[in-house]
């Protein structure tokens, strides 16, 4: 009963950022795992509540930023003082001063590239599909309504009881979200 | 006239404590003014130890002045900038900035040494040598006449902008008149152009012309990107300080914190990019009337100092400082600001005693003597700003917005 592939999970409906913050506190003190909220706008405090943890994305920025930094530098240690070497007025084919800027601006891109991508590694995007689709007021979650989903992989996950949970809490139109 | 006041401080924020008890922290002004005048008065010493001491103190002290002044001038600028950009997050860190930057008119008076060893500091341009047409050609700017004006002038624009930027924001701790905010953040943006200029004009008079022959159009900028930063990490220290004394508990919090030690991470990498752009332009032109000034700094055992500034200075910092967990943990935030300070002393010694000791650094007791007495003299006046006025802007119409302040 605990787990069961054909349900997403129980999703409900909040009308306030107060009564969303509530819920997703204590849906997460109550020992759920797989919380999730689905707001218009983001929320303050609403990753704090669901008790999400710093974002990983900054390992991999730097990671792609001393990538970039690497690169940069091979880059033109091989086309400047190997492949091709050229006397420009005087200075030496590989001079670690003139290499400053295009290491950083390598550095600023890849560190960029990192950024964007990471959050859509991290976020699992592009995704064409979102069982939360299926929800009746999922519209809403653009509009006016916050919405908590507490997912059927979550351990504590009881399709009656944590309805059952949300109803407490507040939530309105609670309803078993399928696949 | 507006009919509506901002509320008094216990209406606005109960229970906050912005005034201190009477005698508050009056043992630690008293310790540094006492350190101020004793370490002061053992390097006036040094101007009776002959010639060549009486000479190194004044570049010592030129060194600890550029180091105290710019810690008024970072202030001044902290000050403009948070009314420029109406800032809310800044507003109880502010009241420090003011009373820092009310230290100014004591700098003018402090400037007095450098006034009376200003033929021994800049004789290279003060008594140029018979047929220098270098010099000659510069002779309508560096002149000890028009020199003097100038400092005039600086002064009477920072005394005037730091008093009025500090007087408007303590009378509104009385009447709470929020036309006051928007007056102040008028008046920031015409100040910090005056700022900007005489700040650029003052670190050449002071620190470029040194060497006269020399020129760099990216001084100013490098000498501000060192005030502003020494600023920062001052009033990183100074919040951490009222703190451990037991003031401010309730308001200065990890997130205004947070936000010192990105200002403090900003202006590290700023000073490290100007100061390497001013390096590479420089590099790559390769004109020996721009090359001398770094040719000297790489003589000898100054370039180890510049080996420093690059791994202290920057490096090392970058890394550290950019942690989110370093920023807002004070301890380590901490450290970073103090790493700050002593490497924009080294800065400084970096920019001021090649003309002194060409070939190779020298340090002498005088280089300690001054700065202790300097720096400590600046921090007890503050401290005694600090015990004249509350704790913050009482009646600043951000201040709930201060107090209130996260991070995303």
């Amino acid at each position: 009963m605990s787990h069961d592939k054909r349900y997403f999970g129980v999703v409900a409906e909040f009308e306030t950022t107060g009564a969303i913050l509530d819920a997703a506190t204590k849906a997460t003190a109550e020992g759920y795992t797989k919380v999730d909220a689905h707001t218009p706008f983001p929320v303050h405090g609403l990753e704090r509540a669901l008790k999400q943890g710093p974002s990983h994305v900054g390992w991999i920025v730097a990671a792609c930023g001393l990538l970039g930094i690497v690169l940069g530098q091979l880059m033109m240690w091989w086309m400047n003082g190997v492949d091709y070497p050229i006397v420009v007025s005087g200075k030496p084919p590989y001079a670690w001063q003139s290499t400053i800027p295009i290491t950083f601006e390598c550095m600023v891109l890849l560190a960029a590239f990192g950024a964007v991508f990471g959050m859509f590694g991290l976020n699992r995007l592009p995704r064409l599909y979102h069982p939360i689709f299926k929800y009746s007021q999922v519209h809403r979650a653009t509009d006016d309504r916050f919405l908590l989903s507490i997912e059927a992989t979550d351990p504590r996950f009881d399709q009656v009881k944590t309805a059952e949970f949300l109803r407490r809490l507040g939530g309105h139109h609670v309803e078993l979200v399928e696949e | 006239m507006s009919s509506t006041t901002v509320p008094p401080i216990d209406v606005v924020a109960p229970g906050l404590q912005t005034r201190l008890p009477g005698g508050a922290l009056a043992g630690p002004a008293r310790a540094c003014l006492l350190t101020g005048a004793v370490a002061l008065g053992a390097s006036l010493v040094g101007l009776a130890l002959g010639p060549e001491t009486r000479k190194q103190f004044f570049f010592s002290y030129l060194t600890a002045y550029g180091f105290a002044l710019g810690l008024c001038l970072g202030a001044l600028f902290f000050v403009m900038l948070q009314h420029i950009y109406r800032a809310g997050w800044s507003v109880i860190v502010r009241r420090s900035a003011e009373n820092l930057m009310g230290v100014m008119p004591y700098m003018a008076v402090l400037f007095l040494p450098i006034a009376l060893g200003f033929e021994t500091l800049y004789h290279h341009w003060v008594h140029p040598i018979e047929g220098d047409a270098v010099i000659a050609g510069k002779r309508g700017y560096l002149n000890p006449t028009f020199f003097f004006v100038r400092i005039g002038i600086y002064f009477v624009i920072w005394i005037g902008l730091a008093s009025w930027f500090r007087r408007t924001s303590l009378s509104q701790d009385q009447n709470g008149d929020p036309q006051l905010t928007l007056k102040m953040s008028r008046r920031a943006a015409p100040g910090i152009l005056l700022f900007a200029l005489t700040t650029t004009f003052a670190s050449i008079d002071l620190f470029m012309s040194l060497d006269p022959h020399w020129f760099s159009t990216m001084w100013g900028v490098y000498m501000f990107a060192g005030y502003v930063l020494s600023t920062i990490a001052v009033l990183t220290l100074a919040c951490l300080f009222l703190q451990r004394q037991g003031y401010l508990r309730d308001a200065v919090n990890s997130e205004h914190y947070h936000d010192l030690g990105k200002l403090l991470f900003a202006f590290t990498v700023f000073w490290a990019y100007i100061t390497f752009s001013q390096y590479m332009l420089i590099w790559y032109a390769n004109l020996p009337e721009e090359t001398s000034w770094f040719a000297e700094r790489k003589s000898g055992a100054w370039y180890l100092v510049g080996q420093i500034l690059i791994v202290g200075h920057f490096l090392v910092p970058f890394a550290f400082l950019m942690s989110r967990h370093v920023k807002r943990t004070r301890p380590l935030l901490a450290l970073g600001a103090v790493l700050m300070l002593v490497m924009h002393q080294i800065d400084l010694h970096w920019i001021v005693m090649p003309a002194l000791h060409g070939h190779s650094p020298h340090l002498h007791w005088l280089d300690a003597t001054t700065f202790v007495g300097l720096l400590a003299l600046v921090f007890g006046l503050f401290l005694n700003n600090v015990r004249s006025t509350p704790l913050l802007p009482e009646r600043d119409p951000r201040l709930v917005e201060s107090l209130q302040f996260h991070n995303i």
